[in-house]
């Protein structure tokens, strides 16, 4: 049953060939084997999930099923559950119960998704390899001693693992088409507005998008329609309509237009992910599409100017966790500044302070221009570049990450190099574009992903032009020897 | 640019972060070192570019003046680390 | 040496809604401590704001009262540093573009003249928690009912030079938001707050390092507290020392300013964009509907009500220093056909009535139309303005109309003629002797005697008898 698309489990559910409770059980049983070796749930929620199941059961009888009515699912533990712990991977939150569902949330419940649990991640999202959680690495299913990707990188290595069918992610700097292209499955991250953040805990509360890790295309289309839209509790949310993700996801591909950004295919990039790409791009030239050469010159500084502009959000959105409301609290606080002083510094991990320190630079008096006014600047300049670009292209396509998984401790030490490794995907978020990783051939036994970036709202587009490879490839069938 | 160990002080205080006499150097370190990734940034000419806050051109949506919020006290204070009397406790503020 | 105060005014006003400015959560004052509280004013994990429309129509309107440049596009930033009463660390504040640019308003000098100080700016913000010190086992408690409350922020010029000034500007800030509706102004529950930046210079000489005062709760503090700290300044100068740039609270006990030691730190509040919240855009549309209703403000109707009726400047002044009471005058003019009679009334025994009793216009037990209906029967004659006095006391603690109360005590003023020149005889025929030293006084003397048989008529006749006529046919009689 764990193989089984969306599209199939629902038909199963509805035909009666299995129930909802019986298929939570089955994944609740893979949970229970697997998990050990992976570690990506912090929480798991086998009651919560069997109500669930049962609920939705009782609807699928009624015929009032909803299109995820039954579905097992993750949520990234990033995303607010009322009455459940929601720790953002980090000590600071290992007490908090959320006392509210964000509004990803309560979507996926009114579709009638099964919640299992929720996700191991970085640490508030912040980091690309899962390491900085404080509920410990995640081992990438496809070779325990490789990271996941991060910082969705629990809901990676679950949905990669067949542990649920799917799971959400949030995606601030490549949060979920990294971790996805390192596990070899499908992530998506929506243009910035399409998914509401309210109740997503902010990271960087501008370039925070919430999206999808599935198996495949046709899956990320069901579950994006269930958790877009416009959401008043969220000034940023956008007013757009909502198309239909899955009903284009067939269309031909004959003159889609793909744009190759040569700075995307430069030095950094290794060698036999080059390969994997180019053999993706083939073949959608066999599919009908035409490739150009595009430029988005500025894209080099993308991780310079991300650098600046997540620091500084998160600097002043982590203020919040100051040990008086909620959250860890020291002992025996001496005074109100010693409150906060090591109700912060014991609650957060070492990533997390770095990037608010940072970021408290970078908007101090005397700094703030050199730093902050010119990092937006240089946004505006990296947007313009894709702007043109899409100009003349339809998708620009290029890697995810410029390496497969690498191992784990590699790159903990030493934060730039893992800065580098979102090299591909910041740029993305800097503009607020859509965009979605799919796997395809493997370099050396490990996963290697596919980067689209569409324009914006171009969701549908994205979904279709990844299905289309997805119909005519099984690349991303292939599941980590062992599950 | 590189920090000195008075910036970090100033900043971990500003930030509300212990940082230990012991961890200065190397916290100075790390900073310098992203700081230096940072300093990229300068190879970019932008003047007369208007910063960019926002990904998306839209303009600040309005709520109606409704009140639509109940009390939820109870459920929101049984998550606080210390209350009393419907209050928050912190150590005492000196005015 | 001569020196020079120079003023400048930031006031708080928190704008009557009924709902937070970026929470749907009651702005209610006087509430059981956080329960007003919603998850996006404690700052949870992951909530979010979304502005109220009524605070930014609020901002409009006082753009407009203040003849101010209203800013099409304003931006919300955040200005971060940590207190418990701040719950997300920051506060969302408008910083480099606010929605009320330049503007100005008048004010009215003791000596009559006019001066106009300059308002550099006004933007939207919320407003913090409260701290309660009271003990906790040495802890303090924390209450954020009024976390998120919408505050529009104020800024003066520092175009004041005296604390005098600084008042007539305060209490024209305070009529205008009550004029248009947009705040309360009640300074004890702290929904009009003002703090003071003062500093003084040898007079025409640099500007001086200034103070800031606050926890300043009612205009008479305000003036004490801004002479102090001048004095202080003086003091602190003259002895050769240097005024600190610092925050210093008002002490009303003790009618002093101390320094707040525990704020002394340099702030760096690391102002920027708030990327929650997006750029406020305001168009011809919405600032029209914000508009509309717009009431006359004081000063279009001071200016009216010295020419429509025929008042003074000063009480045009007074009775237009709120809306209530300029509407109450305007509701009482219409009913009793004299304007000079209503403000004299209103300025008079209504108002001392009010203050006896502690009562402010809105609560006045005898309504506009009333008191208008009692007046209009004096200005026909129907009734002296002594005998008005005593219906105004009956309507004022038993109610009613002054007619039912004239018709039932039978209080209708004599004006008949032959009515009146009956009592004046009798009067004449009971008094002989003073009718004779009448007669042989001289007539400065004659003026001051009358009064005596006036005073005897009026009593005979309980008052009623109409006093013009009284006198005329006195003086007939006496003289013939």
């Amino acid at each position: 049953m764990h193989t089984k698309s969306i599209a199939e489990l629902g038909a199963g559910l509805r035909a009666g060939e299995f129930s909802s409770v019986e298929l939570t059980r089955a994944f609740l049983d893979r949970i229970e084997r697997y998990e050990a070796d992976l570690n990506s749930f912090i929480t798991l929620a086998p009651e919560h999930a069997l109500t669930g199941a049962a609920k939705a059961d009782a609807m699928i009888r009624r015929g009032e099923a909803a299109p995820l009515a039954g579905i097992p699912i993750a949520h990234k533990d990033i995303f607010c559950t009322n009455g459940l712990k929601t720790s953002c991977g980090s000590k600071m939150l290992d007490s908090f119960i959320a006392p509210y569902d964000a509004t990803v949330v309560s979507r996926l419940d009114e579709a009638g998704a099964v919640m299992l649990g929720k996700t191991n991640m970085d640490e508030f999202a912040m980091g690309s390899s899962n390491e900085t959680s404080y509920y410990g690495v995640v081992h990438n299913p496809w070779d325990r001693r490789l990271v996941p990707g991060g910082s969705s990188g629990g809901s990676a290595a679950a949905v990669a693992a067949r542990l649920c069918t799917a799971a959400t992610g949030t995606d601030t700097g490549g949060s979920i088409r990294q971790p996805a292209a390192l596990c070899g499955i499908t992530g998506l991250k929506p243009t910035y507005g399409r998914v509401s953040r309210y109740g997503m805990i902010a990271f960087a509360s501008s370039l925070d998008q919430g999206g999808v890790l599935c198996r495949s295309a046709a899956d990320a289309a069901v579950m994006l329609q269930a958790i877009a839209g416009f959401d008043p509790r969220d000034s940023t949310s956008a007013q757009e309509p909502v198309p239909d993700y899955s009903e284009p996801l067939h269309e031909s591909l004959a003159g889609l237009r793909i744009g190759l950004p040569k700075e995307y295919f430069n030095e950094g990039l290794d060698g036999e992910v080059a390969r994997s790409i180019e053999l993706a791009i083939d073949e959608y030239r066999r599919l009908g599409a035409e490739v150009v050469d595009v430029s988005l010159p500025n894209s080099g500084l993308s991780v310079a100017t991300y650098y600046v502009v997540a620091p500084a959000e998160c600097s002043s959105n982590l203020s919040r966790f100051d040990g008086v409301r909620f959250g860890y609290r020291c002992q025996a606080p001496a005074d109100l500044e010693d409150l906060y002083k090591r109700s912060r510094s014991e609650g957060f991990g070492a990533e997390v302070k770095r990037r608010i320190l940072i970021g408290t630079y970078a908007l101090s008096a005397g700094y703030y221009d050199a730093y902050y006014l010119k990092a937006q600047q240089i946004r505006h300049l990296i947007s313009d570049d894709f702007r043109r670009a899409f100009e003349r292209v339809d998708v620009i396509m290029g890697p995810t990450s410029p390496t497969t998984a690498f191992a784990i401790g590699e790159k903990a030490d030493d934060p730039v190099t893992m800065y580098l490794s979102d090299i591909y995907t910041i740029a993305a978020n800097l503009a607020g574009l859509p965009g979605i990783s799919i796997p395809v051939r493997q370099a050396a036994g490990k996963p290697v992903g596919l980067q689209i970036i569409g324009n914006y709202f171009q969701e549908a587009k994205l979904l279709n032009v990844a299905h289309r490879l997805q119909q005519e490839s099984d690349w991303h069938l292939a599941v980590p020897a062992g599950y | 640019m590189s920090l000195e160990r008075s910036d970090v002080e100033n900043i971990a205080h500003l930030a509300r972060l212990a940082v230990n006499e012991s961890e200065l150097d190397a916290v100075a370190g790390d900073l310098s070192t992203i700081l230096e990734l940072v300093a990229q940034m300068n190879s970019a000419d932008t003047s007369g570019v208007i910063p960019m806050a926002h990904p998306l051109h839209m303009a600040q949506r309005l709520r109606p003046d409704e009140v639509s919020e109940i009390d939820e006290r109870a459920h929101f204070q049984s998550i606080a680390p210390a209350t009393e009397d419907g209050l928050y406790l912190v150590p005492r503020v000196v005015e | 040496m001569q020196w020079e105060t120079v003023i400048g005014l930031e006031i708080h006003a928190q704008l009557a809604t009924r709902s937070k400015i970026f929470s749907g959560a009651s702005t209610a004052f006087g509430a059981e401590p956080n329960t007003q509280a919603c998850a996006i004013d404690l700052g949870l994990p992951g909530v979010l704001p979304v502005l109220n429309r009524e605070a930014v129509v609020m901002a409009v309107r006082f753009s407009a009262a203040i003849g101010a440049d209203l800013e099409r596009r304003s931006v919300f930033a955040r200005k971060n540093y940590f207190y418990p009463d701040l719950p997300k660390g920051y506060q969302i504040s408008q910083f480099e573009l606010p929605i009320v640019g330049r503007g100005s308003v008048d004010i009215l000098l003791d000596d009559g003249e006019m001066r106009s100080v300059g308002v550099t700016r006004a933007h939207l913000e919320e407003d913090a928690g409260k701290s309660l010190h009271e003990d906790f086992h040495g802890l303090t408690g924390i209450d954020l009912n009024r976390a998120g409350t919408p505050l529009l922020e104020i800024v003066s010029e520092p175009d004041m030079r005296s604390a005098k000034e600084a008042v007539a500007y305060a209490r024209k800030i305070h009529q205008i938001v009550r004029y248009i509706g947009i705040c309360d102004g009640n300074m004890q529950e702290g929904s009009f707050r003002v703090d003071a930046n003062v500093s003084i210079r040898p007079l025409g000489g640099e500007l001086g390092t200034r103070a800031e005062l606050k926890n300043i709760n009612s205009f008479r503090f305000l003036e004490r507290a801004i002479n102090f700290e001048v004095e202080r300044q003086i003091d602190v100068l003259e002895s050769g020392g240097k005024v600190v740039q610092e925050t210093r609270l008002y002490d009303p006990d003790r009618d002093e300013t101390r320094s707040m030691r525990s704020k002394e730190e340099a702030n760096d509040y690391r102002y920027f964009p708030d990327p929650d919240l997006l750029p406020v855009e305001l168009d011809d549309a919405f600032i029209d509907a914000a508009l509309t209703g717009m009431p006359e403000l004081p000063d279009a109707r001071r200016a009216r009500f010295c020419e429509a009726y025929a008042l003074s400047q000063s009480d045009a002044a007074q009775l237009t220093a709120s809306r209530e009471l300029a509407d109450y005058y305007e509701a009482a003019v219409q009913e009793a056909g004299d304007a000079r009679l209503a403000a004299t009334w209103i300025m008079g025994e209504l108002a001392g009535a009010l203050n006896r009793g502690g009562l402010d216009i809105g609560q006045s037990p005898i309504s506009a139309v009333l008191l208008g209906g009692l007046l209009r029967r004096i200005a026909d004659n129907t009734i002296s303005g002594k005998i008005a006095k005593q219906v105004f006391e009956t309507m004022w603690s038993e109610g009613g109309a002054a007619d039912a109360i004239i018709q039932n005590r039978g209080l209708r003023q004599i004006t008949d003629a032959g009515a009146i020149a009956g009592i004046v005889d009798a009067v004449v025929q009971a008094n002989p002797s003073q009718v004779e030293a009448y007669r042989q006084a001289d007539e400065k003397k004659q003026a001051k005697m009358l009064g005596f048989f006036v005073g005897q008529v009026m009593q005979a006749s309980k008052g009623k008898a109409n006093p013009t006529q009284v006198n005329e046919l006195l003086r007939r009689k006496l003289n013939a």
